[in-house]
């Protein structure tokens, strides 16, 4: 095989070539590394590894040999740059932690290694997860491999993880991790047409990941099958002592249960999500999506979760809140960037001045006012409060129905630059993705389809805590239904 | 007890209440697997959790979480099963986070009380508020270079408990006592060492002042960095005397945060109530409500040792000893242990006042503590019971103590080997009783008119035999030949 066929694989197939040792971990990793190198102009890495990639292939090809192949031995994922990761730099997309190199790995990207997959770099991703669009990096936009026939390149990947869903998109990898805190995982996957899996709150470690909002900040995977995305979660999830929120549930093989079907199962289309000006592409494809289900078994009736209208302005109180006091530690003192002033206050007034750019800037100061004295109980105790009320939406809801279809996001992939001004319409991005997490529910996008312009849209899947099977098993449905083969009908490459 | 400063315009009240800190004793630290160590070179007993890295999370030291419900229990509090852990926002570069994760709203420990002594014999009940657990910050050092502040950021992270009393102290004896009893109880427990020179016990002072029999209150200052037993009651009388004379003078005071100066004995205006700090508490999303099972309360109840309460009472019933020395004794549980060790079987009151007088005092001279006694309880009940049986006068023992405290040696050892056995056979003595009324015809003249000065005559045999004979045979016998004389 060609390195252009090979990365053309998906991850459950080439690892069944890799098993079957008609490829090879090295040729593997090098058609991806070669990849990265042409599409160098998406900018979807930060940092590129490719010594550490070739040398973890070789230990894979050594285990193939052997027979001694871990559950995903030989597979070129990349990481977003958010997961801390031993002796390579970790930036989180700051100016601030340019050049931090952490002693440490996080659990999930260690469970990852430890079963055998290749690390191929880091991902850019919006300035410490604090964006929709992946224009607030200190490393620069990351460039959506889609782009409308005739247009210049320069459509936003999504974000925050908008490096991984434009490298899982543009073939440079086989899969990737993500961080999801209010859509980072399902927004940029439906924007790059490829699958992004939130899992329940608790599921994957957070130890080693760096904060945005810890009640609400979850990994999970990005790939471009839905098996793939099983696959990937069966290694990244797991009880971590390390993580007090880490919840001690079975790892179940949900890539194994796929196939089960949706047969009498019950699907909600919650009447909150039509909003006003909802492009009639979207709308078009949810009616789809839910004659998808209907046509393949199950039953599909409309809900009502009331507090939707409220759960983006709760989402914009209660993750500010926490990421202006989880950002507190970047203060020039002990890693990270510094920039001296003549006493202390000033030195912390330039170090994270320079250091923070505009987005987290702004988030920090909501954050700050809404916990201080005096708005605390109007602002962060009333947010508490709506989020509980979305939690029992939902609660209320899966008491008829087993699993939610939404649309991921409210339209399809903008122009880098749009909507710069305007921060609210830039939150607006996340308003179908928000509630799950406000709710701690695992969701996931799935390519469905594409607009007038020739974009990717995707629908999501939302379901009970812990019941990430039925929330795969829906999307394999939906997947299956939708075909969706478009692929980036422009890479950069061929434009450059 | 009543203690008022007379003022210019009248009586004054003191009203205040204490806030300490307590380190808990715990090989790791609170959120940390690190070590508590005292005394290791600096930044060696951090991980990166209490370095504050990016991705750290913490995960509590349910040991910790054990030692402050062991210390609720000992203050006679309430246990609250359902306890939060929140953020404390501030900057400052000791503080790694930008946070000290403490409690806040939902204390982990509720009400309780400590009954303290009084040196005028009374008691009386201190009301505690609340404990709860929180994390230390690290140490700045601001004198080891000329233009920069070092950082130690072993102590961060370290489990403390702040220990909050109500309002209850009107004098400052009380606040001495409040402490030494605190002290006491937390010793006793084991869930802190209460050395207040290494900082593992801290302690601030809210003070305000009012007119005698006026019940509202007035405005407080806190002073903080009141570090010793010493310090507490000189910087709450200094504090309140400055409150009286500002009221007196038409003033008002101010609500701030003062520093107690030890070197000169005052305090010193530290921040005013408009540049106190908004800590932005809320709820740590990284760590779950504390929610503890009653029956691991229940367990640690179980496991209490007896307090110094419970003992004193028992010292006195049992053992029949005064109040005032049952509360010496058992002011430290070593000391008590120790008493009760050598006490055992014997005269209890003769014990203790062994132990008070002679014991204490050797042990003051040499600058050592009980734990590092050279003498154990069971040799000094065996030198006891020597006197008892009349094999040692009660000066001898004292020598003997002396040479037990300096060598360590059993009692029958030195007293065979030096041959100090008391000599009680008359026969033995007569020769010497005889020769040293001999040799004195004028003392024998003085003693005709003075019968007291048998004293000297006794002192002068004691003297000839070295100590050893028994001091009332010796009289005997000498008042049989001065007689004859």
């Amino acid at each position: 095989m060609s390195g252009r066929e090979l990365v053309e694989l998906t991850l459950a197939e080439a690892r069944r070539r890799l098993a079957a040792r008609e490829i090879s971990a090295r040729q593997l990793v090098e058609a991806h590394l070669e990849a990265m190198a042409r599409h160098r102009a998406l900018n979807a890495f930060v940092t590129e590894t490719p010594d550490r990639a070739l040398e973890m292939a070789a230990e894979s090809d050594r285990r193939l040999a052997a027979g001694e192949a871990r559950p995903l031995e030989g597979i070129p994922l990349a990481v977003k740059d958010l997961f801390c990761t031993a002796d390579v730099r970790t930036t989180a997309g700051s100016r601030i932690l340019h050049d931090f190199v952490p002693p440490y790995e996080s659990t999930v990207t260690r469970r990852l290694w430890e079963a055998g997959a290749v690390l191929l770099g880091k991902t850019n991703l919006d300035e410490f997860a604090m964006g929709s669009a992946n224009v607030t990096s200190w490393f620069g936009p990351v460039v959506n491999p889609w782009t409308p026939p005739g247009e210049e390149p320069g459509r936003v990947p999504g974000g925050s993880s908008g490096g991984s869903a434009a490298a899982v998109a543009a073939r440079l990898c086989l899969g990737a991790t993500g961080t999801d805190t209010g859509g980072s995982i399902r927004q940029p996957a439906a924007f790059c047409g490829i699958v992004g899996l939130k899992p329940t709150y608790g599921r994957c470690s957070r130890w080693g990941i760096v904060a945005f909002a810890s009640s609400l900040d979850q990994a999970g995977p990005m790939a471009r099958t839905v098996e793939d995305c099983a696959i990937l979660l069966e290694t990244m999830a797991g009880y971590d002592p390390r993580d007090s929120t880490s919840a001690d549930v079975p790892v179940e093989p949900w890539s194994r249960r796929l196939d089960a079907g949706i047969r009498g199962l019950r699907v909600g289309v919650p009447r909150e999500y039509r909003i006003d000006g909802m492009p009639e592409a979207v709308e078009r494809l949810w009616a789809a999506g839910a004659d998808w289900l209907r046509a393949r078994g199950a039953e599909v009736v409309e809900i009502s979760l009331p507090h939707t209208p409220y759960a983006l302005p709760t989402y914009y109180i209660v993750a500010p809140a926490e990421a202006s006091s989880n950002l507190a530690r970047y203060d020039g003192m002990r890693f990270g960037l510094r920039v001296e002033g003549r006493d202390l206050t000033e030195t912390y007034m330039k170090t994270r001045g320079e250091g923070f750019g505009r987005e987290v800037r702004r988030r920090i100061l909501i954050g700050t006012y809404a916990l201080s004295a005096g708005y605390y109980d109007a602002y962060y105790l009333k947010a508490q409060k709506v989020r509980r009320k979305i939690a029992d939406d939902f609660r209320a809801a899966f008491e008829t129905v087993d699993a939610v279809l939404t649309p991921a996001a409210p339209g399809a992939a903008f122009r880098i630059g749009e909507r710069m001004d305007d921060p609210v319409a830039m939150y607006l991005n996340d308003v179908f993705t928000v509630p799950a997490s406000l709710a701690g529910l695992p969701a996931i996008a799935v390519p469905a389809g594409l607009d007038g312009e020739g974009l990717p849209l995707g629908l999501q899947v939302i379901g009970r805590p812990w019941d990430e099977t039925t929330v795969l098993r829906v999307a394999h449905a939906l997947e299956e239904a939708a075909d969706f083969r478009a692929r980036p009908p422009r890479l950069v490459e061929d434009g450059a | 007890m009543s203690w008022v400063i007379e003022g210019e315009t009248g009586a004054w009240e003191l009203v205040c209440g204490l806030e300490i800190h307590a380190q808990v004793i715990s090989k790791a630290k609170l959120f940390s697997g690190a070590s508590t160590e005292f005394g290791a070179e600096p930044n060696t007993r951090v991980s990166p959790v209490d370095a504050g890295m990016p991705g750290m999370l913490p995960v509590l030291n349910m040991f910790c979480v054990e030692q402050a419900v062991r210390t609720g229990l000992g203050l006679r509090a309430r246990i609250n099963l359902f306890s939060v852990f929140e953020r404390k926002n501030y900057f400052y570069p000791d503080l790694p986070n930008g946070y000290q994760i403490s409690q806040y709203a939902h204390p982990i420990v509720g009400r309780g009380s400590v009954t303290i002594e009084l040196s005028d014999g009374t008691t009386k009940e201190i009301g505690i508020t609340r404990l709860h657990l929180e994390m230390d910050a690290g140490k700045s050092i601001h004198d080891r270079l000329p233009d920069a502040t070092l950082i130690d950021l072993n102590r961060s992270g370290v489990a403390l408990m702040e220990i909050v009393t109500e309002p209850d102290i009107r004098a400052p004896e009380e606040a001495v006592a409040f402490m030494r009893k605190l002290r006491a109880i937390l010793r006793y427990l084991g869930t802190c060492d209460g050395n207040m020179e290494e900082g593992s016990l801290r302690c601030d002072a809210n003070v305000s002042v009012r007119r005698v029999g006026s019940a509202e209150l007035g405005t407080r200052t806190e002073i903080k960095n009141v570090n010793s037993m010493r310090f507490i009651a000189r910087a709450i009388e200094y504090e309140a005397r400055r409150q009286v004379e500002i009221l007196e003078s038409g003033g008002v005071v101010e609500q701030e945060t003062r520093l107690f100066d030890d070197r000169r004995g005052v305090t010193r205006s530290m921040r005013t109530k408009e540049e106190a700090h908004d800590y932005r508490y809320f709820p740590d999303p990284d760590l779950l409500p504390l929610e503890l099972d009653p029956a691991f309360v229940e367990r640690i109840r179980a496991s209490l040792p007896e307090l110094p309460d419970e003992k004193k009472a028992r010292f006195v019933r049992e053992y029949g000893l005064s109040a005032y020395d049952a509360g010496v004794l058992v002011a430290e549980r070593e000391v008590a242990d120790w008493f009760e060790a050598a006490a055992r079987g014997r005269d209890a009151k003769k014990v203790a006042n062994w132990i008070i007088t002679e014991l204490f005092g050797a042990l003051n001279r040499a600058g050592l503590d009980i734990g590092r006694c050279p003498i154990r309880p069971q040799q000094l009940g065996r030198l006891l019971d020597l006197v008892e049986e009349g094999k040692l006068s009660g000066r001898l023992a004292k020598d003997v103590f002396a040479v037990m405290f300096e060598t360590g040696r059993d009692p029958d050892a030195i007293v065979e080997e030096r041959g100090l056995v008391q000599v009680t056979d008359a026969a033995a003595l007569e020769p010497i009783v005889e020769r040293v009324v001999a040799e004195n015809p004028r003392q024998v003249e003085t003693y005709r008119k003075n019968p007291k000065v048998i004293g000297w005559f006794v002192g002068q045999v004691m003297k000839a035999t070295r100590g050893k004979a028994n001091p009332q045979l010796v009289q005997e016998l000498l008042r049989k030949h001065l007689e004859r004389a």
